[in-house]
């Protein structure tokens, strides 16, 4: 522009917005336009929970069972974080089940059958994810294949591949303290506490910054009372959480007394060992959900896969590259699927034929769609499939208390992915039926 | 408005082959700053195979492409770019699901290290839009799936505007609107042209034609038939240039036409 001369512009007024009020009523617009984001997934977190706890509350609404079920919850939550990545694209990635199984097998092949440091392992398992992920990437990028065919080949041929590297032996224990402990053991109570701090005081530091970058050059920002009551629920929230996970759980039997050291010299007879605090493996999802984050809201590489699920043709003119984006997406999910595979590894033990098999994979698709990304490509967040994953948790955790019958189980299971999938293709009809 | 004594860009018999298709036949054109010209012919004259010329989608196979006087070699969409030349295409290429400053910035993303530079860019997008007195947005933060087609082909403008650029092309970007918008965007393309611009202007509708542009150069079977002024002509002349090549003493030679075009 060679004259850029200032006439009466609205723009910056209209979006200013004035306080509370006006940020839930921005928020309800949203909503009628078609932009639901995560309150269904959030709505029915909150109603399973309430049913389950009121038709078995004595054994759902536990401390045991909260800890339980994030430890149920945490491979599909990371699994359906890699699935992010590959839906916001508008495509699937069927295999990624079996990628995680496929890596767990190779952490556990080179770990016990090869005598590796855990290091080791752990860098040839990531690589392995890495290394499936490129060649799906390749196929369906450069060779424009269909991801779901891409896909569903490797989902057949990753379980051939697994069990080609697991053996005869069925099943391979996996022996490392630090590669266990991280389904299996607790922060202490003092560094579920820091965490909170850190997690709390990083979020609200960081918002609050962003604000007043924005306040300072003039541009609207939030107003201050909407961003202390996001910091205020979420201190909350995560609050009551590590309250409730550093109440002691251990089972206590009549006639025994639960004790804090550990170790046969000075345990005394009858012992049960004390368990509390947050488990290791909500650390690595929290940090996880930071990263991947920022990566997909805050860098170009994040905004451009953003574009190509919203409009490959126009992100391809603006100059996007775009089946490189397709490629690290695809590479990205395989990733996530390898730390799940390392995770689902740390939880059993052990590495079998069937690790990363059966629903893990359509729970981990089910629990990102649940939380609001869309199938379509182009809507999601890495937030999404946290929230979609407490809601497969919930549901795989509370029901079997309520029935054993397991038909009853798959039936509600695939109703609530049924729903999740309705909710998102009619907010997709009504966004683009919106104002055209 | 004065013409400049030289023209922004400056073809000189240019054409194009596609295979045995003989597209562009010794083409010029000459667009000037602050005017807007307006390129008009019927379906297969081959106003798309010029425009994509000029972007460097595809290159011509002979003649001179002058740009600000100098003769330049435009193969591929960047250099033209880099020139300062941009094209809005008629489907707008805009992505849905990003709101309007990220369509702005897509793939020119101003960043600090790797972090997005969201203020920076919001900022000047606001610039931008307030330059080209653009008051129809109710939000530059709203979604552009929640825009009107009027209000998409204003995001579409800015965008190409937002870059420094000299010569803005836009490909039909009326079609789809009604009234109330057609007169909004016009008057957004004359706004472009009066700050300065070159603005290339495709489109059948003879009455935007005839609002806003400043000359009119009328394409026939490849060939162009005319480029006159357009308070020369009237409406009944440019149908009978884009349908005949010829109106009365204006337009092709008879003799080429009688030879069904083939010079």
């Amino acid at each position: 522009m060679s004259t850029p001369q200032v006439t009466d512009v609205d723009i910056a007024a209209a979006g200013d917005s004035a306080g509370v009020g006006q940020a839930m009523g921005d928020y309800f617009r949203r909503i009628k336009g078609g932009d639901v984001g995560s309150l269904p997934a959030v709505l029915g977190l909150i109603v399973l929970v309430v049913i389950f706890s009121v038709l078995e509350g004595n054994t759902f609404f536990t401390a045991l069972n909260f800890a339980n079920l994030l430890n149920q919850g945490t491979a599909i939550i990371v699994l359906a974080m890699g699935l992010v990545f590959v839906l916001l694209l508008g495509e699937i990635d069927l295999s990624a089940g079996f990628a995680a199984g496929t890596c767990a097998a190779v952490l556990a092949v080179t770990l016990t059958k090869w005598g590796w440091a855990w290091p080791l392992a752990l860098v040839a398992a990531l690589i392995t994810g890495l290394v499936i992920g490129l060649l799906i990437g390749l196929l369906v990028a450069r060779l424009g294949i269909p991801s779901f065919v891409v896909t569903l080949a490797a989902f057949l041929g990753l379980q051939g591949v697994m069990l080609l590297i697991i053996g005869d032996g069925g099943t391979i224990p996996v022996q490392s303290d630090v590669l266990l402990a991280i389904m299996n053991k607790n922060m202490p109570v003092w560094a579920g506490w820091l965490l909170w701090l850190i997690v709390t005081a990083g979020y609200a530091l960081v918002s609050l910054r962003a604000i007043m970058n924005r306040r300072k050059v003039g541009l609207p920002s939030t107003s201050t009372s909407v961003w202390a009551a996001k910091v205020l629920s979420i201190a909350v929230l995560l609050g009551v959480a590590v309250f409730l996970l550093n109440q002691q759980r251990q089972i206590v039997r009549p006639g025994k007394v639960a004790c804090v050291k550990l170790g046969p010299p000075n345990e005394p007879l009858g012992c049960i060992p004390v368990i509390q605090g947050v488990p290791w493996a909500v650390l690595v999802v929290l940090v996880l959900l930071v990263v991947l984050t920022f990566v997909l809201g805050r860098t170009a590489f994040g905004r451009h896969i953003y574009a190509v699920g919203g409009n490959s043709e126009a992100a391809r003119r603006a100059g996007i590259s775009v089946s490189g984006i397709k490629i690290a997406c695809f590479m990205i999910c395989s990733f996530l699927a390898a730390i799940a595979g390392v995770l689902l590894a740390s939880r059993d033990n052990s590495v079998s034929p069937t690790t990363g098999g059966a629903q893990t994979l359509l729970y981990a698709v089910g629990a990102a769609v649940i939380g609001g990304t869309s199938l379509f490509g182009g809507r999601g967040r890495v937030m999404d499939a946290i929230i979609g994953g407490l809601v497969v948790a919930v549901i795989a955790n509370g029901l079997p208390l309520i029935t054993q019958q397991s038909g009853i189980q798959y039936v509600v299971t695939g109703l609530v992915l049924l729903v999740a999938a309705s909710v998102d293709a009619l907010s997709r009809k009504r966004s683009s039926g919106s104002l055209r | 408005m004065m013409i400049g004594t030289q023209p922004l860009l400056e073809l000189k018999g240019v054409n194009k082959s596609f295979g045995p298709v003989h597209v562009l036949r010794g083409v010029d054109l000459s667009v000037y700053a602050g005017q807007v010209t307006a390129l008009v012919g019927d379906n297969g004259a081959g106003k798309s195979t010029l425009i994509k010329g000029i972007a460097g989608i595809h290159s011509f196979d002979s003649g001179e492409y002058l740009f600000e006087g100098k003769p330049v070699s435009i193969s591929e969409p960047k250099q033209a770019n880099a020139l300062g030349i941009e094209v809005v295409y008629q489907d707008l290429a805009l992505c849905d699901n990003l709101d309007v400053v990220h369509n702005m910035f897509l793939g020119r993303e101003e960043s600090k290290g790797i972090v997005l530079d969201e203020i920076t860019m919001e900022r000047r997008a606001t610039e931008t839009l307030a330059s080209l007195s653009v008051r129809t947005l109710k939000s530059i933060r709203q979604q552009v799936s929640s825009l009107s087609g009027g209000q998409r082909q204003t995001v579409a403008i800015a965008r190409a505007v937002l870059w420094n650029s000299k010569l803005v092309i836009l490909d039909e970007p009326t079609a789809a609107l009604g009234v109330a918008q057609t007169e909004q965007v016009l008057n957004l393309v004359r706004r472009l042209a009066d700050s300065g611009l070159g603005v290339v202007l495709i489109s059948h509708n003879m009455n935007d034609v005839l609002q806003v542009a400043d000359n009119i150069a009328c394409l026939y079977l490849g060939q162009l038939a005319a480029q006159i002024p357009a308070s020369d002509v009237g409406h009944g002349q440019i149908v009978e240039l884009i349908t005949m090549g010829r109106s009365g003493d204006i337009g092709l030679n008879p003799e080429v036409l009688a030879a069904g075009g083939h010079a």
